[in-house]
């Protein structure tokens, strides 16, 4: 692999090989690295090749029997069982997190042979007035809570208040923090400012956990979100996250298949290993295998599981209920059998 | 039954079987007993022989299928000939009802198609699932609108008759569809010959389409093999034409079965298809493009994208991603829905792709594919890449047809272009650019019948599909796919060439040294007691006059036997000579229509001032009275006009091809054209045939009339006056067959015109075969070239020029 060198800079799309920097930083969290715009401004991305892959992923792949039914525990797993309501109140967070530790029922996952795997939701997510409620009601179980913050969906509040939210939402116990991007960043290919607001708040999460969420629906291109991916991660997030779920649009494949592919890329370059968060629009078992197929595809296997992949939903877990249930019994299920969240 | 525990497969994440079911497809095959018949005039005939059809996944025999005799191929002619007789006449709205229901039987059995099809081809079900029968829906529906509208988009045209379909193994379904969707739509009569190797899905549309209640005899399916029943229907001499997919070498010699007997014929024939792959490209899609263009259908793909030419600052990173991905392909059982690529049709097709892989390493290839496991039984071949490939390779020059794919580099565009087409062949190619410019800059240099800008092996019904070069010629699906199917009304009242006649000159003269013998000497005897200067027409090659090889000339004698001058006699040499200077003249093809325009409209006011010279001229050599001499000159003027209009009137089209992107169908100029003008109407004839492919910007050697070759070497003087860039039109005479015969077997001239003898004819189509080039002959019927319906028109416009569909997709 060539390095070429112009004006000084080197160019970063040509990426050292796979291999030598897949070890780099096994394992170790991303600190990200600096800005470097000329790989932000070179990215490709060709709309209409990424939708047809993406069009695609579900229909060369499937699973069926307890494949199917081993994906979607696994799929449970993923899940940041998420309540963003303005009516939300201590109880319905209770509730909400007493189904992430018992997100499937035990006599299914008793016939599943799944009763031993410690099946709960990968985290609840919360507005930060309900961390401590969440903490609370998820004691004694390993289930984190994540706030989401930085002036949550718009992202548009006074910055000291936002870094402060985010101070405030780890005193109250949440283990993740779910922030918003300056949007008019993006649009506007203020692409220092972005690299800054984000290394702030990453800088201000100390050791929790920092998933940065896109707005995807609000940034017009493809180019903009595999553009805003990259910033994210040279920044140091976490995990990169495509919706607030209060955009009009929200989890999309070829959104998803740009980000995962920005992340291979990200890897490829630095080693570092940044995870993936769809949110918004993931509503049944079938969607959510849409997706782990594509993260196993794109990624591998390790990137179907909550260290490196998560599901932003609420209503997804009933669906996934009933289709274990449905595999367990061979009759269909209603979500009135399943506990609600 | 698999007892993998779900605790297990929770931490591999790994995809499980996932059968589709073959039990409806099974029993259809056993309603019929797994023993077919031949469908012949609506009901199922018992052939003598049969064969076993083979499922390429387990090598296991599926069902025994009829291998059609001589006289079952008769039967079905005769069947197609009767039913013809009321389907050709049929309203297009009644077979548009017919296509119509078809296209619903389809649609309605379309997982029963889907399922046979991979049973009995080994390609995955994804794929005949979700592209192959949803194509074959599509293109009856589209043809069930042609037939409704062929009336009004079509006057003046009928069908041509009884048309004999030969289709290949790779999509079974899908030729057949691109075969007998616009042969019906168009009011013919089809007897399709299924492959050997894959015949099950054409009989079950047979079966399907029965119930439709389509008159009987208007779709007959015999099956059989190639050489045997295929070349029974080819060489049947009631059959009006031949349609075949299939490769390049059968295709020869179908060119050669069909020469000289009027039957049409389109072929559509191999490919090495480049894909192109620039520097800004996005590299991730990019390589699922190649995934698309080789590892579909198991590379089994005439159109495949077999050829990687990647820029040399992105190749290591490309081959690197490319890896990577081929790691994740699965191979495997085709019924599978997991499956990526399945069996390879024939242990014979596996040979030649073993053998092919075989010969690129041992040329100096580096080999690799990826680690994935393959099943034990059935006949499969991992995704293989080679690299260190280098052009002068057999792996980069031949078709492989199989999931073999070779990555070549290059520097700059004009270098991609020179690799792209450093090929025989030219049946589609992709380019991969984030740059509309370059995409559109490059996608008209690529010699193809398809361009795919960042996508490949996307087909639909609206498009025109269809070769370059030795890819065949033709096209199928679109507007411009129904040509094959229609001819003009106005041929079935010429008069049927003279019987007996061969491909002898039709003149008598023989050459005669410059010095000229004492008869010459004689008859130039001038007026007024002064001898006349001596005037011979030389050669015109690249603008120039040029004195033939030979060093011979030929006597050109007036009606009336007296001698009235001399032209060049030219031979093979000369030809030579021409077809160089006319490749040298190729800019005129990529100059402006509206500069073609202006020239040919200078080249008619040149013509109209010397209109009395060129009047007497045809006098004197044809004895024509002065009105029709006169008549002639004024007609070879308005020709001239009416090309001159065409030139930048001849548009292409944007076809509603259901994806989002623009399909564009450019007629594009051929390349350099043989044109052997007609014997008759010496002037008229020339410009007729002459200009057309002028006005398309094709550059030409032209053979003038060899009894009255004088209107045509007059003619270089207009030509020098006109601005006609030298090289354009080359104009050798001598004896029209014997230079017509060094033109048709030349390998560097793309088209052959001619209108001459019947004999002559046969002759430029069986030498046509060389480099497949088009050929456009009259059987000898001569055309009356003072009537403008036969003498000039659409369809010598489309004669004269090839439809590329260039796919550009769009969206941000």
């Amino acid at each position: 692999m060539s390095t070429t060198e112009k004006k000084g800079e080197r160019i970063l799309h040509t990426p050292p090989p796979f291999a030598a920097l897949a070890s780099a930083h096994d394992g170790a969290r991303n600190s990200g690295m600096p800005l470097e715009l000329d790989w932000v401004r070179d990215v490709r991305v060709n709309r209409s090749a990424v939708e047809r892959r993406a069009a695609t992923i579900g229909t060369r792949r499937t699973v069926k029997k307890q494949w199917q039914a081993a994906w979607l525990l696994r799929a449970v797993t993923d899940i940041d069982l998420t309540t963003l309501a303005g009516d939300d109140t201590p109880g319905n967070v209770q509730r909400l997190c007493a189904k992430a530790r018992q997100p499937v029922r035990q006599d299914l996952l008793e016939a599943l042979g799944a009763a031993d795997l410690g099946i709960t939701t990968a985290a609840v997510c919360v507005y930060h007035a309900y961390v401590e409620t969440a903490v609370r009601a998820l004691e004694g179980s390993a289930v984190p809570v994540a706030a989401v913050s930085t002036g949550f969906p718009a992202g548009l509040t006074p910055f000291p208040q936002r870094l402060a939210e985010i101070r405030a939402s780890l005193a109250a116990g949440a283990r993740e923090i779910d922030i918003v991007v300056t949007r008019a960043h993006v649009l506007t290919g203020e692409w220092e400012a972005l690299y800054d607001e984000v290394a702030a708040f990453r800088e201000a999460c100390g050791d929790a956990h920092l998933k940065t969420i896109l707005a995807t629906g609000e940034l017009g291109t493809l180019r903009n979100v595999a553009r805003a991916s990259l910033v994210c991660m040279m920044a140091g997030a976490d995990f990169i996250k495509t919706s607030t779920g209060k955009e009009p649009v929200n989890a999309t494949l070829p959104v998803g298949l740009v980000m995962t592919r920005m992340i291979r890329r990200y890897r490829e370059r630095t080693g570092y290993d940044v995870g993936f968060k769809p949110a918004g629009g993931i509503r049944t078992a079938k969607d959510s295998l849409v997706w782990l197929m594509m993260m196993k595809e794109e990624m591998g296997e390790r990137w179907c599981k909550p260290e490196l992949f998560r599901f932003g939903a609420s209503g997804l877990l009933t669906d996934i209920e009933r289709q274990l249930e449905h595999f367990v019994t061979g009759r269909y299920s209603a979500a009135h059998r399943h506990p609600m969240a | 039954m698999n007892v993998r525990p779900i605790a297990e497969i929770f931490e591999t994440l790994e995809y499980g079987p996932a059968p589709e079911s073959a039990t409806l497809a099974n029993e259809w095959l056993d309603r019929h007993g797994r023993d077919f018949g031949l469908y012949i005039d609506g009901e199922w005939v018992r052939a003598e022989k049969s064969f076993e059809s083979l499922n390429p996944a387990d090598a296991k025999p599926i069902a025994r299928v009829a291998d059609g005799s001589k006289a079952d191929v008769d039967r079905a002619v005769a069947a197609a000939r009767a039913a013809f007789q009321s389907w050709g006449k049929a309203p297009g709205h009644v077979r548009a009802r017919y296509l119509y229901a078809i296209a619903r039987e389809v649609q309605r059995h379309a997982r029963l198609f889907a399922v046979l099809e991979s049973m009995d081809n080994g390609k995955p079900i994804r794929e005949s699932r979700d592209i192959d029968i949803p194509l074959v829906a599509r293109h009856f529906y589209h043809h069930a609108g042609w037939a409704q509208l062929m009336e009004t988009e079509l006057p003046g045209y009928a069908p041509v008759g009884v048309v004999g379909q030969i289709v290949p193994w790779n999509f079974p379904m899908l030729m057949l569809a691109w075969k007998i969707a616009p042969a019906l739509a168009t009011g013919n009569t089809v007897i399709l010959k299924p492959a050997g190797f894959t015949s099950l899905t054409a009989l079950l549309f047979a079966d399907i389409v029965a119930r439709t209640g389509l008159p009987h005899g208007v779709l007959n399916v015999v099956t059989g093999g190639g050489r045997t029943t295929g070349m029974y229907l080819v060489e049947h001499p009631d059959v009006d034409k031949i349609a075949f997919t299939g490769s390049t070498d059968v295709g020869r010699t179908l060119r050669t079965a069909t020469a000289g007997s009027g039957k049409r014929l389109s072929l559509e024939l191999g490919g090495k298809s480049p894909f192109v792959v620039f520097e800004d490209a996005d590299l991730d899609s990019v390589v699922e493009g190649v995934v698309d263009a080789i590892w579909f259908n198991q590379g089994q793909v005439c159109c495949a994208g077999s050829r990687i030419l990647a820029q040399e600052g992105i190749a290591a990173e490309l081959e690197r991603k490319l890896k990577a991905r081929m790691e994740t392909l699965r191979v495997g059982n085709p019924l599978d829905k997991t499956t990526d690529i399945g069996a390879i049709v024939a242990p014979v097709q596996l040979e030649t792709i073993r053998g092919y892989c075989e010969k690129g390493t041992a040329e100096g290839a580096t080999c690799w594919q990826p680690s994935g496991d393959m099943p034990s039984e059935g006949w499969y071949f991992p995704p293989t890449l080679f690299t260190n490939v280098q052009p002068a390779a057999t792996i980069a020059q031949e078709e492989i047809f199989g999931p073999v794919v070779v990555m070549l580099t290059f520097r700059t565009p004009e270098e991609a272009v020179a690799l792209a087409n450093n090929t025989r062949y030219g049946l589609a190619s992709s380019i991969w650019t984030e740059s509309v410019n370059l995409a559109l800059d490059i996608a008209p240099k690529i010699k193809a019948g398809t361009v795919w800008v960042n996508c490949t092996n996307v087909f639909d019904a609206a498009s025109g599909f269809g070769g370059y070069r030795e890819s065949g010629y033709g096209r199928e699906g679109g507007r411009e796919g129904l040509w094959e199917y229609v001819k003009p009304e106005w041929e079935t009242k010429l008069e049927a060439p003279a019987h007996g006649e061969d491909a002898r000159p039709e003149s008598e003269s023989e050459p005669e040294s410059e010095s000229g013998s004492s008869k010459a000497a004689v008859a130039r005897n001038g007026k007024g007691g002064l001898p006349a200067i001596d005037r011979t027409a030389k050669l015109y090659i690249a603008g120039k006059q040029a004195r033939p090889d030979s060093g011979y000339s030929l006597p050109v004698v007036a009606h009336d036997g007296a001698l009235i001058g001399d032209v060049a006699f030219g031979n093979r040499k000369d030809i030579r000579n021409a077809v160089e200077a006319a490749h040298k003249a190729a800019g005129w093809g990529r100059a402006t229509a509206h500069n073609r325009a202006q020239v040919l409209f200078y080249i008619a006011e040149n013509l109209a001032a010397r209109e009395a010279e060129f009047a007497d001229r045809i006098r004197a050599m044809t004895g024509a009275d002065a009105d029709d001499a006169g008549r002639e000159v004024r007609a070879s003027i308005e020709r001239l006009f009416t090309y001159a209009a065409y030139a930048d009137k001849w548009d292409g089209f944007v076809h509603h091809t259901p994806y989002r992107n623009v399909t564009l169908a450019m007629p594009e100029p051929i390349g350099v054209m043989g044109v052997v003008a007609p014997a008759t109407s010496p002037l008229l004839g020339f410009v007729s045939t002459v200009i057309p492919p002028v006005a398309m910007g094709n550059t030409i050697v032209a053979i003038p009339s060899e009894a009255h070759p004088l209107a045509a070497t007059d003619l270089y003087q207009v030509f020098d006056t006109s601005d006609l860039p030298g090289g354009v039109v080359n104009i050798v005479t001598g004896k029209r067959d014997e230079l017509a015969q060094v033109l048709a077997a030349h390998d560097d001239v793309d088209a052959v015109w001619y209108f001459g003898s019947a004999g002559g004819s046969g002759m430029i189509e069986r030498l046509s075969i060389g480099n497949m080039k088009r050929t456009w002959v009259d059987y000898g019927r001569p055309r009356n070239w003072f009537e403008r319906e036969q003498g000039e028109g659409h369809e010598f416009l489309r004669e004269a020029t090839q439809v590329k569909n260039i796919w550009v997709p769009y969206g941000e």
